[in-house]
């Protein structure tokens, strides 16, 4: 959390806690859902409770770590979603049936993601819109393997994703782990820096003597990475897989890493924010919203509003900050 | 190679129409000639929806890096409802429902600005948000709702002149004003400048802030119209009516030649991406394959194109 609070210069105390405070902000917003859940239902908050709440927060958190990665890089990701879905439909099937197999195809698509990168880069291509093309592959592919829902999640996935560890929920030790990898590797690492200076200053990194085309394919490769894990992850829950199982997550990983404090442009991104947007927005979503009886048509904007105040209220905090 | 460069950089919006030209000849070539002019007709009509809210997209797109509208596909949905609901299959008020789709698909673009502006939300997270309020209020407002179109209005989407389908000459002179309006008048010349450089447009003295307003507005008028456009050449309003505007009303502004990064835009080419859309949709359907594989190509015809057109060269 205390990641964009570290490069804290000599600076007045204000700008400080006015960054500690928005380094803070996705904590807090995680505190109030949690807050408002322990007072709709106390009995929500305990060992079982999570378990159920936070039962899909573990693909949603590596599908933003997913995103995190591409948006360091000034990129946008339209197609995560639809990955997500093609990675189940692969998990669902050929990882079961012929795992050489499937762990190839699930290699060639980070192989694919890292030359998207790369094409993106050399022809200096919109990544929305690539990205918004590569969707519809996804999906198609996805629909072409698995016509209608079905497949078999192979059992020794399901077995991961049903482990119940003493005191702590799986989900939240998984939380965890996401974010301190996504934290090791991006933030304290130095090719780290290098990747998010890809997005912050690109000319700088380019006359450092770093190759550009190389960063741009590590980051989509880690965002293929991630949405392979995601898509595993998912299938492992869900034991069956659909093509459209995954549609949802684009937009629910973008939300998650602005919600944990990235930014659009700068290669301004926090892993662990985005793993705590993430679980915001998991919890969020559904749980909150059953607690508060609002009815399944207001679900929707609910959501959309929860994005709006959190942002809202970023933005206030942040304000003075940014206008140096 | 220069010279071709000169040429890319003269007419960006050539390839789009090279494009659907090629899709066309592949598609009557499969079916021996048969159908080509019923094919175009067709495209023609399905491609006015997709260029009415291209328009609408590419004013947005062009303020800037960041500028998007998410929110069509359930502001479409919207305008469908509301349009289908205020005509009440009634022929007399065709022209209070299009109003109403109207300012329904306004009061979206003001509160999509009003998000930006008020909140300093980024464009896309902004529309997004409103997008899902939106698709809420549409579905507790449009539940099971089975309204048909008025008659005449339903008719009109539909009436040919030699082929031609009404709506799209009406489009056509509609993508003419918006070029005019484009090119000639100061908002437009301000949408353009401030896609180029924001500051300086700030500094020159432009009204920055009214000009988002409005560009924001007229997108959501537009998304507003096609609402009620498609529900009377679909026969009804829908949800997912919307749906796929996402993704075609950034495509073609695209594929047209338009810059994602702002500044830099292009009204034929909207026309030239709409129809490459429409008509290679018709040509996989044509040719028989499975919705997984029309899916697939339609994709990687996409990237394939984007590709080949190419991106600006960054400028620095």
């Amino acid at each position: 959390m205390t990641a964009i609070a570290q490069p804290a210069l000599r600076e007045s105390a204000g700008v400080n806690l006015r960054r500690l405070l928005r380094a803070l902000l996705p904590a807090l917003s995680l505190t109030l859902v949690l807050a408002a859940i322990a007072y709709l239902n106390p009995r929500a908050i305990s060992y079982f409770g999570f378990n159920l709440m936070l039962n899909l927060a573990v693909p949603i958190a590596l599908a933003t770590m997913a995103q995190m990665f591409v948006i360091a890089g000034n990129d946008l990701d339209l197609s995560i979603g639809t990955f997500v879905g093609f990675v189940c439909c692969i998990t669902a099937t050929w990882l079961r049936e012929t795992p050489l197999v499937g762990v190839l195809v699930l290699l060639g698509c980070i192989g694919v993601y890292a030359a998207l990168g790369a094409l993106i880069y050399l022809r200096n291509l919109p990544s929305i819109v690539v990205t918004l093309g590569m969707s519809f592959v996804w999906q198609g592919l996805a629909i072409l393997l698995l016509p209608k829902p079905g497949g078999n999640a192979p059992d020794w996935l399901q077995a991961i994703m049903g482990v119940k560890p003493p005191i702590v929920p799986f989900p939240i030790l998984a939380a965890v782990a996401i974010a301190a990898v996504g934290y090791f590797g991006l933030m304290r690492t130095s090719y780290g820096a290098i990747l998010r200076g890809a997005g912050g200053n690109a000319l700088a990194i380019d006359r450092a003597g770093w190759s550009l085309l190389k960063a741009k394919a590590a980051l989509f490769a880690l965002t293929g990475v991630f949405g392979v894990l995601s898509g595993m992850a998912l299938v492992g829950i869900t034991t069956s897989a659909d093509a459209n199982i995954g549609n949802g997550y684009t937009l629910l990983s973008i939300a998650g890493v602005i919600l944990g404090g990235g930014e659009f442009v700068g290669g301004r991104v926090s892993p662990i924010g985005a793993v705590i947007g993430a679980l915001t927005l998991a919890l969020a979503a559904s749980p909150l919203l059953t607690f508060m009886r609002i009815p399944p048509d207001w679900q929707v904007a609910a959501n959309g509003a929860i994005l709006v105040i959190v942002l809202a209220a970023r933005i206030l905090i942040s304000q003075k900050g940014s206008d140096q | 190679m220069t010279d071709t460069v000169a040429r890319l950089a003269g007419k960006p919006w050539i390839w789009s129409f090279v494009g659907a030209g090629l899709v066309w000849l592949a598609a009557i070539a499969f079916t021996g000639g048969y159908g080509g002019g019923g094919m175009l007709t067709a495209a023609l009509s399905l491609s006015v929806f997709t260029v009415v809210v291209g328009v609408g997209q590419m004013f947005v797109i062009t303020l800037g890096p960041g500028n998007v509208d998410l929110s069509l596909p359930a502001n479409i949905g919207l305008a469908s409802a509301v349009a289908m609901k205020v005509m009440g299959g009634d022929d007399r008020l065709v022209a209070v429902g299009l109003f109403a789709a109207l300012a329904s698909g306004v009061c979206v673009g003001v509160a999509n600005y009003l998000l930006i502006w008020a909140l300093r939300i980024p464009p896309i997270i902004a529309t997004l948000s409103a997008s899902f309020i939106i698709q809420s209020i549409d579905i507790s407002y449009g539940r099971g709702l089975q309204i048909k179109p008025p008659p005449g209005f339903a008719d009109f989407t539909n009436i040919q002149i030699i082929g031609v389908p009404l709506i799209a000459l009406l489009t056509a002179l509609f993508t003419l004003g918006a070029g005019i309006a484009l090119h000639r008048t100061v908002y437009g010349r301000s949408v353009l400048a401030i896609g180029q450089n924001i500051r300086a447009a700030r500094l020159a003295g432009l009204k920055v802030e009214p000009i988002r307003f409005l560009t924001y507005s007229i997108c959501g008028a537009l998304g507003g119209l096609d609402g009620a456009l498609l529900a009377g050449y679909f026969r009804g309003a829908n949800v997912d009516i919307g749906n796929e505007y996402l993704l075609a009303s950034i495509a073609v502004v695209v594929i047209g030649g338009t810059s994602v990064a702002g500044g830099k835009a292009n009204i034929p080419g909207v026309w030239g991406g709409a129809l490459f859309l429409v008509l290679l949709l018709t040509m996989l359907n044509t040719f028989g394959v499975s919705a997984g594989l029309r899916l697939l190509l339609t994709g990687a015809i996409i990237v394939a194109v984007i590709t080949a057109a190419g991106g600006q060269k960054a400028t620095r």
